[in-house]
């Protein structure tokens, strides 16, 4: 394990990309606590799932992604969608229901993308877009591309039927994707142990020939070595692999859990005390990256971000109920293909109404 | 002019557009070496080699997933559910996933799919195997659902389906593989419109709407009711989504009565739809409320005698249509010939 833990450190000779991944940790944990505070304002409607503590895990693995790659994760994504790179003022105004959106405001919380990024987005139904991920993954080998997909998701989503068709699927045809479960331990209220009868969930990819290992994935180094090997490993022998990452969530499920009855306080003060920025932070100072005066730059630089974000996202105009029809198809025919269904809408509704055809 | 069974028509258009698009490539389980469970993709694995031609394990959930994933990357798959029946373990990518990705995403990436599967009846295939579910799918806004009844239209819009930037549901019907008729001799420019429905046989006295094999149902009574002096128009729905509701109301409008039949049973069915906008466009023209018939609203039994009961065989059909026409005062319609 030296040897990974060597490899691990490699980021370390290269301040400035050190640096970079403890930024984008720093403007996740701000981004999500600012998202909380305007969700107590009712500026952000439905779900809305933070992901304070789970920073490393996200940013490690998202950070080895070229331009060739493709991310898919679950419906906590507002820290993939930050660590790609969209805007957060893009990313908060989805939230908020705004048309500057990164998804114009039609998707909200758990529905944010990046095509430009190759990041294909957050999904809401758990383990549904493991399968999804898969075809991403074919669609590279098909066209011979040089990518590979990093597919995140959440322990709960390992006992869904899912899963299982995904992996296998990904082992039997040899695709380029890393599977990596985000393990914070609990879905929603159940604990890993009570719902997974092998709750070391790195070993289910035995089931399907396929390499499997678990990392601290609140050691961002750590999440970044594996990571990064394995989706090498992936781009070049067209082979899967199943990373499982065990971290932790400060909040609730969502912000309408407080996630507290189902967890005790020593077990959340024994997490926080594994803090992957602070663990980070550390290991920065050692290796005299940073030091005091840097880091409280970087945390107002960031602190300064989200706020600007939010300005501009509450500034937002929303969108236009005129367009509620637009893109529920693509094809530039779809018109013309409903035309006939104008005839006695449902709900009766008369041309006036019918806004998509004006 | 070619005369081809409807599989055959199938085929053909899935040889063409592989031909014709890199990007098209056809995925199912044994679609390959076993070539087909009805023999739909025969030759196809031979001619364009595992790549396009791929064979899944039995996980209709992840194959349909995969298939969305692929469209979303620009390829153009084309999924073959063995039997409608079968896409219910893959309802979650299909309805939760395909439907919603182009809205829910506001517009920036879509699925430019196509499920074939084939529905229907008939041969004791009993309750897990003879289901008509394709109006579960039509209830959905973001998919389109195509039903062709003959092998022009198999072959036309199946090769519209293809080319379509949305996820299409291309249901079959396991009847009518092998009925036969006439498509055009291979043609890139030859297709049939998504939401275009299909006057199949003209009439004045009473309209029958209907779909997939259905259809040939409703045109075999058609011509004993002529022989009674009627002229019932046929009209071939061909797409449920987008609907062709203006064909069936101007048909309407001329008939002043209409029977809308389908195979799957009539609660919250085709017929239900169809009445409700009839009802709301044709209010002054109809002679008698809009009537339908669908399958016997039971799980399809296995013994020939039980299943024979439960069809929407021409019986039924001819006596409901008797009975509409009957009602509205056409001497000697009768009740059929029960």
């Amino acid at each position: 394990m030296a040897k990974a833990a060597d490899r691990a450190r490699d980021v370390l000779e290269d301040s400035e990309h050190a640096l970079r991944l403890l930024r984008t940790m720093l403007l996740i944990r701000r981004f999500e606590e600012r998202a909380e505070e305007q969700y107590t304002r009712a500026r952000i409607g439905g779900y809305c799932h933070l992901a304070i503590g789970e920073e490393a895990a996200n940013v490690g693995s998202i950070d080895c992604l070229g331009a060739d790659d493709y991310l898919f994760v679950s419906y906590r994504d507002h820290a993939a969608a930050l660590a790609v790179g969209s805007s957060p003022a893009a990313v908060m105004a989805e939230l908020f229901g705004k048309e500057t959106g990164v998804a114009r405001g039609y998707g909200g919380s758990m529905h944010l993308l990046d095509v430009d990024r190759h990041f294909l987005s957050g999904w809401g139904i758990v383990g549904g877009h493991l399968p999804i991920a898969v075809g991403a993954a074919l669609a590279i080998d098909y066209q011979d591309a040089a990518g590979a997909v990093l597919c995140q998701f959440g322990d709960g989503a390992t006992n869904i039927g899912a899963f299982h068709e995904a992996l296998n699927l990904a082992a039997v045809w040899h695709l380029p994707i890393v599977f990596q479960v985000i393990n914070n331990l609990y879905g929603m209220g159940t604990s890993v142990e009570q719902a997974s009868a092998e709750p070391e969930l790195h070993k289910r990819a035995c089931a399907y020939r396929m390499h499997g290992e678990r990392v601290d994935g609140n050691d961002v180094l750590a999440v970044r070595e594996a990571a990064g090997r394995l989706l090498a490993r992936a781009r070049e022998e067209g082979e899967p692999a199943l990373l499982e990452t065990t971290t932790y969530r400060y909040r609730g499920h969502s912000v309408a859990d407080a996630g507290k009855v189902y967890r005790t306080p020593d077990e959340i003060a024994s997490w926080r005390e594994r803090d992957p920025i602070t663990r980070f932070v550390t290991v920065l100072r050692e290796h005299d990256l940073l030091d005091d005066e840097e880091l409280d730059k970087m945390r107002k630089q960031v602190s300064d971000e989200v706020s600007e974000a939010i300005r501009e996202a509450a500034a937002a105009p929303t969108p236009d109920p005129d367009e509620l029809y637009e893109n529920v198809y693509g094809d530039d025919r779809w018109r013309e293909q409903f035309e006939g269904m104008n005839t006695a809408a449902p709900f009766g509704e008369r041309e006036e109404t019918r806004s998509w055809q004006r | 002019m070619a005369e081809v069974t409807y599989r055959e028509a199938l085929r053909r258009a899935l040889d063409e557009e592989l031909d014709r698009d890199e990007r098209v490539f056809l995925m199912g389980e044994e679609i390959g070496r076993f070539e087909g469970s009805y023999k739909v993709t025969a030759g196809l694995w031979a001619k364009y080699g595992p790549k396009r031609v791929r064979e899944t394990p039995i996980s209709e959930e992840g194959f349909v997933g995969a298939g969305i994933g692929a469209a979303m990357l620009g390829l153009r798959p084309v999924v073959e559910i063995m039997t409608i029946n079968f896409i219910l373990v893959a309802q979650d990518m299909v309805v939760n996933h395909a439907a919603k990705i182009r809205y829910m995403f506001g517009g920036k990436v879509g699925v430019p799919m196509v499920i074939r599967t084939p529905g229907g009846a008939g041969a004791q295939l009993t309750a897990q195997h003879s289901q008509s579910l394709e109006v579960w799918f039509a209830h959905v806004p973001g998919l389109k659902v195509v039903a062709p009844s003959n092998p022009r239209d198999a072959y036309g819009l199946l090769k519209t389906a293809i080319r379509d930037d949305d996820p299409v549901l291309f249901v079959e019907n396991l009847v009518l593989y092998n009925v036969t008729g006439s498509i055009p001799e291979p043609d890139e420019d030859f297709t049939v419109p998504l939401g275009s429905a299909h006057v199949a046989r003209e009439g004045t006295d009473l309209t029958i709407v209907a779909h997939s094999y259905t259809v040939r149902r409703a045109l075999a009574v058609a011509d004993r009711l002529a022989q009674s002096g009627f002229e019932a128009e046929v009209v071939d729905l061909r797409s449920l989504r987008p609907l062709d509701v203006d064909t069936v109301v101007e048909s309407v409008r001329k008939t002043n009565r209409v029977l809308i039949a389908e195979e799957g049973w009539a609660t919250f069915g085709v017929g239900a739809e169809l009445a409700a906008r009839i009802g709301r466009a044709c209010f002054d023209d109809l002679d008698a409320p809009p009537e339908r018939v669908g399958g016997a609203e039971v799980p399809m039994p296995y013994s020939k005698p039980l299943e024979l009961a439960a069809l929407v065989l021409e019986d039924k059909l001819e006596a409901a249509a008797r009975s509409l026409l009957a009602e509205c005062g056409l001497a000697g319609a009768g009740a059929g010939r029960d």
